[in-house]
């Protein structure tokens, strides 16, 4: 992955494939510089067995090929800077993977186009879930919520579009600006 | 946040293309993007972002967009299906933003797919 906005768009990929309702992005960048990159899920959630399994690259729930690469992939990139990639999950009641990185360190990954991967969770995935983005750094906070769009356009209007999506894809870039500016490439 | 009262412009025009496609439903346009692991990392986002952006600036109200995941073949990723109404499936291979132009121009539009972009062209190198 090219960027820390990519690696959530991969592991968000994962909540809607767990039937979650509601998956929770949360990125803070502290004083330190330190960002933690936080994915919270009401989806299907995982067994102890199947949580082990999946921070290694040959473990994955589908049974079509024997690789999963989302989670090694950030965790990788995470340890490379110092930090680290922790999950817990309870079936039947959700997941919350917490990515924790070095801003500071050479080997940490730009954050990336935030609103290029909210949008295509969105636009990929119109009905179902709902996502819900918070943004933190010293220069501002944000947050960002499928449903009270969906509540303003009413049943008939899907989220997928295209002038929803690109609407969508503006006010967050312009949102997101001031809090990351720099970080974003 | 733009303003909600911008949405509420947006809602009213949306609701009357609704209205068109239900019309036309047999000019249906599918474009499917390829959005697992593998196309994520090939850069699948930026081509899906393109079409979004192409789809609404051309007023193409007959085209949805829609994801898949990984079919296998993740050498030949970013990869994009396009449906059109009584064709066969096209897919493109190793797309980027810059190929979505031509692909919505010439093939969505014009219905001549873009056949230097597609996999049968990529598999005879």
């Amino acid at each position: 992955m090219r960027d820390l906005s990519l690696h959530l768009l991969d592991l968000a990929e994962n909540s809607v494939r767990a039937k979650a309702s509601l998956v929770e992005i949360d990125v803070s960048v502290n004083e330190e510089k330190w960002i933690t990159m936080t994915l919270k899920d009401d989806g299907c959630g995982m067994d102890k067995e199947l949580l082990e399994r999946v921070m290694s690259p040959f473990g994955t729930t589908r049974t079509t090929r024997k690789v999963g690469l989302g989670i090694p992939l950030m965790a990788q990139n995470a340890r490379l800077t110092g930090g680290d990639v922790t999950l817990e999950s309870t079936p039947g009641v959700g997941t919350v993977l917490k990515a924790t990185l070095d801003g500071k360190s050479i080997d940490c990954l730009p954050m990336g186009d935030l609103a290029g991967t909210v949008v295509s969770l969105v636009t990929a995935n119109p009905d179902t879930p709902d996502f819900l983005l918070t943004c933190s750094s010293p220069k501002g906070s944000m947050s960002f919520d499928t449903r009270e769009i969906r509540q303003a356009l009413g049943d008939e209007v899907s989220l997928n579009e295209p002038e929803i999506s690109m609407w969508m894809l503006e006010s967050l870039r312009e949102e997101l600006q001031p809090i990351f500016g720099g970080m974003i490439l | 946040m733009k303003s909600m009262a911008e949405l509420e412009a947006i809602r009213q025009r949306t609701l009357q293309r609704i209205n068109l496609r239900r019309e036309d439903e047999d000019k249906n346009v599918r474009v499917v993007v390829g959005m697992a692991t593998c196309g994520i990392a090939a850069g699948a986002r930026p081509v899906m972002m393109k079409f979004m952006d192409e789809i609404n600036t051309r007023g193409l109200s007959q085209v949805t967009v829609s994801q898949t995941g990984c079919i296998g073949m993740c050498r030949l990723e970013p990869m994009v299906d396009v449906y059109m109404p009584g064709k066969e499936k096209v897919t493109y291979v190793h797309m980027t933003p810059e190929k979505v132009g031509r692909v919505v121009a010439e093939h969505i539009v014009n219905g001549r797919p873009v056949t230097e972009y597609t996999i049968g062209a990529a598999e005879d190198k």
